[in-house]
Protein backbone atom coordinates (compact mmCIF):
# COMPACT_ATOMS: atom_id res chain seq x y z
CA UNK A 1 0.00 0.00 0.00
CA UNK A 2 2.70 2.36 0.87
CA UNK A 3 4.20 1.90 -2.56
CA UNK A 4 1.25 3.50 -4.29
CA UNK A 5 1.04 6.43 -1.95
CA UNK A 6 4.61 7.23 -2.52
CA UNK A 7 4.15 7.68 -6.23
CA UNK A 8 1.24 10.10 -5.83
CA UNK A 9 3.16 12.38 -3.60
CA UNK A 10 5.41 13.26 -6.51
CA UNK A 11 2.95 15.92 -7.75
CA UNK A 12 0.85 15.98 -10.91
CA UNK A 13 2.79 15.29 -14.04
CA UNK A 14 1.60 17.29 -17.05
CA UNK A 15 0.65 15.33 -20.11
CA UNK A 16 2.95 16.03 -22.97
CA UNK A 17 0.90 18.01 -25.49
CA UNK A 18 3.68 18.59 -27.95
CA UNK A 19 2.13 16.20 -30.48
CA UNK A 20 -1.34 17.75 -30.29
CA UNK A 21 -0.60 20.36 -32.96
CA UNK A 22 0.58 17.60 -35.27
CA UNK A 23 -2.66 15.72 -34.85
CA UNK A 24 -4.71 18.83 -35.48
CA UNK A 25 -2.63 19.73 -38.52
CA UNK A 26 -3.21 16.27 -39.85
CA UNK A 27 -6.97 16.80 -39.50
CA UNK A 28 -6.62 20.19 -41.12
CA UNK A 29 -4.82 18.80 -44.13
CA UNK A 30 -7.33 16.02 -44.41
CA UNK A 31 -10.22 18.49 -44.63
CA UNK A 32 -8.35 20.79 -46.99
CA UNK A 33 -7.60 18.00 -49.39
CA UNK A 34 -10.90 16.15 -49.22
CA UNK A 35 -13.02 19.26 -49.78
CA UNK A 36 -11.26 20.22 -52.98
CA UNK A 37 -11.24 16.67 -54.24
CA UNK A 38 -14.99 16.66 -54.87
CA UNK A 39 -14.97 19.60 -57.26
CA UNK A 40 -15.63 18.68 -60.83
CA UNK A 41 -12.94 19.69 -63.24
CA UNK A 42 -14.62 22.50 -65.13
CA UNK A 43 -14.18 22.26 -68.86
CA UNK A 44 -16.62 25.00 -69.74
CA UNK A 45 -16.44 28.61 -68.69
CA UNK A 46 -19.35 29.70 -66.54
CA UNK A 47 -19.95 33.12 -65.15
CA UNK A 48 -23.12 32.60 -63.16
CA UNK A 49 -26.34 34.45 -63.86
CA UNK A 50 -27.79 36.54 -61.09
CA UNK A 51 -31.19 36.59 -59.46
CA UNK A 52 -32.73 37.79 -56.21
CA UNK A 53 -35.49 35.29 -55.44
CA UNK A 54 -33.16 32.36 -55.07
CA UNK A 55 -33.46 29.35 -52.82
CA UNK A 56 -30.65 27.25 -51.45
CA UNK A 57 -30.04 23.83 -52.85
CA UNK A 58 -30.11 21.62 -49.86
CA UNK A 59 -28.79 18.08 -49.62
CA UNK A 60 -26.03 17.83 -52.15
CA UNK A 61 -26.53 14.11 -52.66
CA UNK A 62 -29.92 14.75 -54.26
CA UNK A 63 -28.58 17.15 -56.83
CA UNK A 64 -27.23 16.33 -60.26
CA UNK A 65 -25.45 19.06 -62.14
CA UNK A 66 -25.50 19.91 -65.81
CA UNK A 67 -23.00 22.54 -66.88
CA UNK A 68 -23.51 24.62 -70.00
CA UNK A 69 -21.09 27.14 -71.38
CA UNK A 70 -18.38 27.96 -73.86
CA UNK A 71 -15.48 25.46 -73.69
CA UNK A 72 -12.42 26.67 -71.82
CA UNK A 73 -9.59 28.21 -73.86
CA UNK A 74 -7.50 25.05 -74.07
CA UNK A 75 -10.42 23.01 -75.41
CA UNK A 76 -11.59 25.54 -77.96
CA UNK A 77 -9.42 24.22 -80.76
CA UNK A 78 -11.04 20.83 -80.29
CA UNK A 79 -14.61 21.68 -79.37
CA UNK A 80 -15.12 25.14 -80.87
CA UNK A 81 -16.50 28.19 -79.15
CA UNK A 82 -20.19 27.39 -79.24
CA UNK A 83 -21.79 26.64 -75.86
CA UNK A 84 -21.43 22.99 -74.96
CA UNK A 85 -22.80 20.70 -72.29
CA UNK A 86 -20.58 19.18 -69.65
CA UNK A 87 -21.71 16.16 -67.67
CA UNK A 88 -19.39 14.99 -64.91
CA UNK A 89 -15.93 15.44 -66.33
CA UNK A 90 -16.54 15.37 -70.04
CA UNK A 91 -18.23 17.12 -72.87
CA UNK A 92 -21.54 15.66 -73.91
CA UNK A 93 -24.41 16.15 -76.27
CA UNK A 94 -28.12 16.42 -75.55
CA UNK A 95 -28.91 12.71 -76.18
CA UNK A 96 -26.35 11.76 -73.49
CA UNK A 97 -28.41 13.47 -70.82
CA UNK A 98 -30.99 10.71 -70.54
CA UNK A 99 -28.47 8.01 -69.71
CA UNK A 100 -26.63 10.41 -67.41
CA UNK A 101 -29.81 11.10 -65.46
CA UNK A 102 -30.68 7.41 -65.37
CA UNK A 103 -27.23 6.61 -64.02
CA UNK A 104 -27.42 9.35 -61.41
CA UNK A 105 -30.79 8.05 -60.34
CA UNK A 106 -29.50 4.50 -60.03
CA UNK A 107 -26.75 5.68 -57.74
CA UNK A 108 -29.27 7.14 -55.34
CA UNK A 109 -31.12 5.48 -52.56
CA UNK A 110 -34.55 4.37 -53.64
CA UNK A 111 -36.23 6.61 -51.09
CA UNK A 112 -34.35 9.61 -52.43
CA UNK A 113 -35.09 9.06 -56.10
CA UNK A 114 -38.35 11.05 -56.23
CA UNK A 115 -36.60 13.98 -54.59
CA UNK A 116 -33.89 14.13 -57.20
CA UNK A 117 -33.15 17.62 -58.43
CA UNK A 118 -31.24 18.60 -61.52
CA UNK A 119 -29.38 21.87 -61.39
CA UNK A 120 -28.69 23.59 -64.67
CA UNK A 121 -25.56 25.66 -64.31
CA UNK A 122 -25.39 27.78 -67.39
CA UNK A 123 -23.31 30.72 -68.42
CA UNK A 124 -25.19 34.00 -68.31
CA UNK A 125 -24.72 34.63 -72.01
CA UNK A 126 -25.66 31.14 -73.08
CA UNK A 127 -28.59 31.10 -75.54
CA UNK A 128 -31.81 29.51 -74.34
CA UNK A 129 -31.84 27.10 -77.27
CA UNK A 130 -29.35 24.76 -75.62
CA UNK A 131 -31.13 25.01 -72.29
CA UNK A 132 -34.48 24.30 -73.88
CA UNK A 133 -33.03 21.19 -75.48
CA UNK A 134 -31.76 20.12 -72.07
CA UNK A 135 -35.17 20.78 -70.55
CA UNK A 136 -36.83 18.61 -73.18
CA UNK A 137 -34.30 15.85 -72.54
CA UNK A 138 -34.94 16.10 -68.81
CA UNK A 139 -38.67 15.83 -69.39
CA UNK A 140 -38.05 12.69 -71.41
CA UNK A 141 -35.89 11.32 -68.62
CA UNK A 142 -38.65 12.20 -66.13
CA UNK A 143 -36.35 14.40 -64.08
CA UNK A 144 -38.86 17.15 -63.55
CA UNK A 145 -37.47 18.96 -60.54
CA UNK A 146 -35.00 21.44 -61.87
CA UNK A 147 -33.12 24.39 -60.55
CA UNK A 148 -31.81 27.25 -62.63
CA UNK A 149 -28.54 27.98 -60.94
CA UNK A 150 -28.02 31.63 -60.11
CA UNK A 151 -25.94 33.65 -57.74
CA UNK A 152 -27.31 36.10 -55.23
CA UNK A 153 -27.70 39.57 -56.65
CA UNK A 154 -27.56 42.70 -54.57
CA UNK A 155 -30.89 44.48 -54.70
CA UNK A 156 -30.84 47.69 -56.72
CA UNK A 157 -34.50 48.64 -56.55
CA UNK B 1 30.11 34.34 -22.93
CA UNK B 2 28.80 31.55 -20.82
CA UNK B 3 26.95 28.70 -22.32
CA UNK B 4 23.28 29.64 -22.16
CA UNK B 5 20.42 27.27 -21.74
CA UNK B 6 18.57 26.78 -24.99
CA UNK B 7 15.16 28.29 -24.37
CA UNK B 8 12.32 26.01 -25.29
CA UNK B 9 9.59 27.56 -27.43
CA UNK B 10 6.23 27.20 -25.81
CA UNK B 11 4.24 25.11 -28.22
CA UNK B 12 1.08 25.09 -26.15
CA UNK B 13 -0.64 27.70 -28.31
CA UNK B 14 0.25 25.92 -31.52
CA UNK B 15 -2.74 23.65 -31.12
CA UNK B 16 -5.03 26.66 -30.76
CA UNK B 17 -3.73 28.21 -33.96
CA UNK B 18 -4.18 24.95 -35.80
CA UNK B 19 -7.70 24.59 -34.45
CA UNK B 20 -8.51 28.08 -35.63
CA UNK B 21 -7.33 27.24 -39.13
CA UNK B 22 -9.23 23.99 -39.05
CA UNK B 23 -12.46 25.72 -38.08
CA UNK B 24 -11.90 28.38 -40.72
CA UNK B 25 -11.61 25.78 -43.46
CA UNK B 26 -14.55 23.80 -42.17
CA UNK B 27 -16.76 26.89 -42.27
CA UNK B 28 -15.63 28.28 -45.59
CA UNK B 29 -15.99 25.02 -47.46
CA UNK B 30 -19.61 24.55 -46.41
CA UNK B 31 -20.44 28.20 -47.12
CA UNK B 32 -20.26 27.59 -50.84
CA UNK B 33 -23.82 26.37 -51.28
CA UNK B 34 -25.50 26.29 -54.63
CA UNK B 35 -28.43 28.57 -55.11
CA UNK B 36 -30.93 29.03 -57.86
CA UNK B 37 -34.55 29.26 -58.92
CA UNK B 38 -36.49 26.06 -58.42
CA UNK B 39 -38.96 25.04 -61.08
CA UNK B 40 -41.02 21.99 -61.95
CA UNK B 41 -41.14 20.84 -65.54
CA UNK B 42 -44.36 19.47 -66.97
CA UNK B 43 -44.27 15.72 -67.62
CA UNK B 44 -43.67 14.56 -71.16
CA UNK B 45 -46.83 13.74 -73.05
CA UNK B 46 -46.58 10.83 -75.42
CA UNK B 47 -48.68 11.98 -78.35
CA UNK B 48 -51.80 12.05 -76.27
CA UNK B 49 -54.87 13.60 -77.78
CA UNK B 50 -55.12 16.96 -76.13
CA UNK B 51 -58.59 16.84 -74.63
CA UNK B 52 -58.11 19.41 -71.92
CA UNK B 53 -60.36 22.39 -72.52
CA UNK B 54 -58.45 25.36 -73.88
CA UNK B 55 -57.67 28.04 -71.34
CA UNK B 56 -59.51 31.28 -71.93
CA UNK B 57 -57.45 34.09 -73.29
CA UNK B 58 -58.14 36.37 -70.33
CA UNK B 59 -56.76 33.76 -67.96
CA UNK B 60 -53.36 33.64 -69.61
CA UNK B 61 -50.64 36.14 -68.86
CA UNK B 62 -48.41 35.74 -71.83
CA UNK B 63 -44.81 36.81 -71.47
CA UNK B 64 -42.69 36.58 -74.57
CA UNK B 65 -38.97 37.10 -74.69
CA UNK B 66 -37.32 37.46 -78.07
CA UNK B 67 -33.79 36.83 -79.24
CA UNK B 68 -32.83 40.45 -78.51
CA UNK B 69 -33.94 39.99 -74.89
CA UNK B 70 -36.97 42.25 -75.38
CA UNK B 71 -40.16 41.65 -73.48
CA UNK B 72 -43.66 41.44 -74.88
CA UNK B 73 -46.30 41.18 -72.18
CA UNK B 74 -49.90 40.62 -73.21
CA UNK B 75 -49.09 41.90 -76.66
CA UNK B 76 -47.38 45.09 -75.52
CA UNK B 77 -43.67 45.81 -75.14
CA UNK B 78 -42.62 46.26 -71.56
CA UNK B 79 -39.52 47.04 -69.51
CA UNK B 80 -38.43 44.39 -67.05
CA UNK B 81 -38.86 46.77 -64.10
CA UNK B 82 -42.62 46.94 -64.69
CA UNK B 83 -43.12 43.20 -64.94
CA UNK B 84 -43.52 42.57 -61.22
CA UNK B 85 -46.33 45.10 -60.86
CA UNK B 86 -48.07 43.85 -63.98
CA UNK B 87 -47.90 40.27 -62.73
CA UNK B 88 -49.26 41.24 -59.34
CA UNK B 89 -52.17 43.06 -60.93
CA UNK B 90 -52.88 40.07 -63.13
CA UNK B 91 -52.83 37.62 -60.24
CA UNK B 92 -54.99 39.73 -57.97
CA UNK B 93 -57.42 41.41 -60.37
CA UNK B 94 -58.62 43.73 -57.60
CA UNK B 95 -61.32 45.47 -59.67
CA UNK B 96 -62.70 42.27 -61.26
CA UNK B 97 -61.95 43.61 -64.70
CA UNK B 98 -63.18 41.83 -67.81
CA UNK B 99 -59.71 41.65 -69.30
CA UNK B 100 -58.05 40.11 -66.25
CA UNK B 101 -58.53 36.48 -65.14
CA UNK B 102 -61.70 34.97 -63.83
CA UNK B 103 -62.03 33.86 -60.24
CA UNK B 104 -63.59 30.84 -58.64
CA UNK B 105 -64.85 30.27 -55.13
CA UNK B 106 -62.75 27.86 -53.11
CA UNK B 107 -62.83 27.02 -49.44
CA UNK B 108 -59.40 27.58 -47.93
CA UNK B 109 -58.27 26.71 -44.44
CA UNK B 110 -57.89 29.73 -42.12
CA UNK B 111 -59.44 32.01 -44.73
CA UNK B 112 -62.90 30.57 -45.40
CA UNK B 113 -64.38 30.92 -48.86
CA UNK B 114 -62.05 32.85 -51.08
CA UNK B 115 -62.17 34.06 -54.66
CA UNK B 116 -59.19 32.41 -56.27
CA UNK B 117 -57.73 33.47 -59.55
CA UNK B 118 -57.72 31.11 -62.50
CA UNK B 119 -54.80 32.93 -64.03
CA UNK B 120 -51.81 31.15 -65.49
CA UNK B 121 -48.52 32.77 -66.42
CA UNK B 122 -47.12 31.59 -69.70
CA UNK B 123 -43.49 32.31 -70.39
CA UNK B 124 -42.12 31.75 -73.83
CA UNK B 125 -38.60 32.38 -74.95
CA UNK B 126 -36.72 32.24 -78.18
CA UNK B 127 -33.80 29.95 -78.86
CA UNK B 128 -31.55 32.99 -79.04
CA UNK B 129 -32.61 34.53 -75.75
CA UNK B 130 -29.78 35.04 -73.31
CA UNK B 131 -29.92 32.88 -70.20
CA UNK B 132 -29.49 35.87 -67.91
CA UNK B 133 -32.45 37.70 -69.49
CA UNK B 134 -34.61 34.62 -69.19
CA UNK B 135 -33.63 34.18 -65.58
CA UNK B 136 -34.38 37.82 -64.81
CA UNK B 137 -37.92 37.37 -66.14
CA UNK B 138 -38.34 34.20 -64.09
CA UNK B 139 -37.00 36.12 -61.15
CA UNK B 140 -39.50 38.99 -61.54
CA UNK B 141 -42.40 36.56 -61.85
CA UNK B 142 -41.25 34.75 -58.75
CA UNK B 143 -40.85 38.05 -56.95
CA UNK B 144 -44.43 39.07 -57.81
CA UNK B 145 -45.81 35.86 -56.37
CA UNK B 146 -43.69 35.92 -53.24
CA UNK B 147 -44.60 39.57 -52.61
CA UNK B 148 -48.28 38.71 -52.86
CA UNK B 149 -47.78 35.83 -50.43
CA UNK B 150 -45.79 38.03 -48.10
CA UNK B 151 -48.50 40.72 -48.08
CA UNK B 152 -51.21 38.21 -47.36
CA UNK B 153 -49.18 36.63 -44.57
CA UNK B 154 -48.67 40.04 -42.95
CA UNK B 155 -52.35 40.98 -43.31
CA UNK B 156 -53.77 37.73 -42.03
CA UNK B 157 -51.26 36.46 -39.51
CA UNK B 158 -49.14 39.53 -38.85
CA UNK B 159 -45.98 37.56 -39.53
CA UNK B 160 -43.51 37.01 -42.31
CA UNK B 161 -44.37 34.21 -44.71
CA UNK B 162 -41.26 32.26 -43.76
CA UNK B 163 -42.19 32.34 -40.08
CA UNK B 164 -45.62 30.80 -40.57
CA UNK B 165 -46.60 27.25 -39.73
CA UNK B 166 -46.64 24.64 -42.51
CA UNK B 167 -50.45 24.63 -42.78
CA UNK B 168 -50.65 28.40 -42.89
CA UNK B 169 -48.05 28.52 -45.65
CA UNK B 170 -49.97 25.89 -47.54
CA UNK B 171 -53.18 27.91 -47.31
CA UNK B 172 -51.41 30.96 -48.68
CA UNK B 173 -49.86 28.90 -51.43
CA UNK B 174 -53.34 27.74 -52.45
CA UNK B 175 -54.51 31.32 -52.72
CA UNK B 176 -51.47 32.46 -54.70
CA UNK B 177 -50.20 29.42 -56.57
CA UNK B 178 -46.99 29.54 -58.52
CA UNK B 179 -48.44 28.76 -61.89
CA UNK B 180 -45.67 29.52 -64.32
CA UNK B 181 -45.84 27.54 -67.51
CA UNK B 182 -42.69 27.40 -69.57
CA UNK B 183 -44.05 26.84 -73.02
CA UNK B 184 -42.21 24.94 -75.69
CA UNK B 185 -39.70 27.13 -77.42
CA UNK B 186 -40.16 28.83 -80.72
CA UNK B 187 -37.56 29.91 -83.17
CA UNK B 188 -38.75 33.24 -84.42
CA UNK B 189 -35.82 35.51 -83.89
CA UNK B 190 -33.66 33.99 -86.58
CA UNK B 191 -30.57 33.97 -84.37
CA UNK B 192 -28.86 30.69 -83.61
Amino acid sequence: MAKFRKKKSGGQTAINTASLPDIVFMLLFFFMVSTTMKEVDMKVQISPAEATEIVKLEKKELVTFIYVGVPAKKFQSLYGSEPRIQLNDQFATVPDIQSYIAQARDNMKESDQPKMTTSIKADRECPMGVITDIKQALRKAAALKINYSAAEKVEVR
Amino acid sequence: MGKRDVQEVNAGSMADIAFLLLIFFLVTTTMDTDTGLARLLPPMQEDQPDDTPPIKERNVFSVLLNSNNQLLVEGKPMQIEQLTEATKEFMENPMDLETLPEKKEVEVEFFGVQMLTKGVISLQSDRGTEYQAYLMVQNELQRAISELRQDLAKRKFGKEYDELEKEEQKAIRTIYPQKISEAEPKNIGGKN
